[in-house]
């Protein structure tokens, strides 16, 4: 269990670890957090022949919280996001859904935007990426592009960055003011990995439930008209729950229809939790 | 051929060391092998069992999961680190010998970092928080009753010398 030899060039800037990314191409791995990659280092399921370490580059972890959104930038780690009060304020489902990535430690460490780009879908914020409709930056010695969520997962483990690409910001819409927002998951203890997870987003009639572990790549199924009773199935049918050690493909079918009903109620009374709030300040506002 | 070395500076407890090492060595290597800080134990080396944990910068991290070369200019917090000046045992230490919390030891050295960080941010946690506190943490021996209520007791003994 260690990682096989590979050259190490800690990184100086962005110019120069583009530079070596667009030299190197797959050769090359960026680390950040290295919460997934050194496993796979270790495991020796990558081999990379360089690793560019950006974790001295400046300015990099900023996130950034404006009224369209939040901007988590390459090296904020997952810790720093999840306390970001403001963020949490402008897009509540970051908060919810970090507080299942992994444990604690893995927090402090691991990286939101490295998280996204592994592009596994047992994880939980290429979801909500997805769900909430973002996108992420990626620059490359070519120049920067814009990638939103559906076009950036292709398969598992597998992301549409080209070969001389890194990711250097993920964007997460704002929550609507009208709408809510809700996450639960199903794991053995917390902090591991989901057997299911399930976020929903409620705007009006608009209602979306994202899905984590029960399908390839992440999931977002459209259940806007669907009756509560109904939910469950309805989502079952984007869905392919698959057998693991962990669970039966028919357990993650249970906690998918379980899960869904449960999420889209929550998500609900979270957008009139927010309404009623919004009522009383304007109420306050005006006495 | 010859793997190429660097040379890295690691702080560990307050002191400083300079240590040559492939790019390739896990912090938790590094600390063990290159420094003779043996506190840090190393159980699945893929961060799943959190006997490597330490602190860099005072929060709990896998060092497993870190490398060596990747750890210059951080503050690193060992097992062996967390005595009180004058030798005796921390808070978290005596919670631990008190309410039987080990029993072969193993794990012990991740749980007295990471439970040490988390009642520094919440000395006052409820039972569910002391739970989740040590949920990244696997111990083989105790079943986690005494090292839950080892928590618990860390913080009242926090509470009393402070």
């Amino acid at each position: 269990m260690k990682p096989p030899a590979f050259e190490y060039v800690a990184a100086e800037s962005e110019e120069q670890a583009l530079e070596l990314k667009d030299r190197y191409g797959d050769d090359a791995r960026f680390l950040a957090g290295g919460q997934s990659l050194v496993p796979l280092l270790s495991m020796r399921l990558a081999s990379p022949s360089t690793l560019v370490d950006i974790n001295g580059l400046p300015d990099l972890d900023a996130v950034t919280v404006a009224s369209d959104g939040v901007r988590v930038g390459a090296l904020a780690r997952h810790a720093d996001v999840l306390a970001h009060v403001e963020a949490r304020r402008v897009q509540p489902l970051l908060a919810m859904a970090l507080a299942h990535v992994a444990h604690a430690t893995i927090r402090n460490r691991g990286t939101t935007v490295g998280s996204i780009v592994h592009a596994d879908a047992a994880a939980e914020m290429p979801m909500v990426l997805t769900l909430l409709g973002g996108s992420v930056e990626a620059a490359s010695v070519r120049g920067t592009r814009t990638i939103p969520a559906p076009e950036l997962f292709l398969g598992p483990l597998e992301s549409s960055l080209a070969h001389d690409e890194v990711a250097t910001t993920a964007f997460f819409p704002a929550l609507a003011p009208g709408a809510g927002v809700a996450f639960d998951e199903i794991a053995r203890r917390h902090g591991d990995y989901a057997l299911c997870g399930v976020a929903a987003l409620v705007d009006g009639d608009t209602v979306r439930a994202g899905f984590v572990s029960v399908s390839d790549v992440p999931t977002v199924v459209d259940l806007s008209g669907v009756a509560d009773e109904d939910l469950g199935e309805a989502a079952l049918a984007a869905l392919d729950p698959a057998e693991d050690i962990h669970a039966s493909a028919a357990y993650r079918s249970q906690l998918v229809r379980v899960l869904t009903t449960r999420v889209v109620r929550a998500a609900r009374d979270h957008a009139s939790d927010r309404a009623s709030d919004r009522a009383s300040d304007r109420a306050r506002g005006t006495a | 051929m010859t793997e190429e070395l660097h040379d890295v500076r690691l702080v560990v407890n307050g002191t400083p060391h300079e240590v040559r090492v492939p790019a390739r060595r896990l912090l938790s290597d590094a600390l063990r092998h290159d420094l003779g800080l043996t506190g840090t134990h190393v159980g699945c080396e893929h961060g799943v069992c959190g006997a490597c944990t330490i602190l860099m910068d005072g929060r709990p991290v896998r060092a497993c999961l870190v490398l060596a070369v990747s750890a210059v200019d951080t503050e690193l917090t060992t097992v062996e680190g967390l005595a009180e000046p004058d030798g005796s045992l921390s808070p978290v230490q005596q919670a631990f010998k008190e309410c039987h919390g080990l029993q072969c030891g193993f794990c012990t050295p991740g749980f007295l970092t990471t439970v040490t960080a988390g009642l520094r941010d919440n000395p006052t946690p409820t039972h569910e928080e002391c739970r989740d506190m040590v949920a990244g943490n696997l111990c083989r021996c105790t079943g986690y009753q005494n090292i839950v209520k080892a928590v618990e007791r860390a913080a009242e003994i926090i509470g009393e010398r402070a």
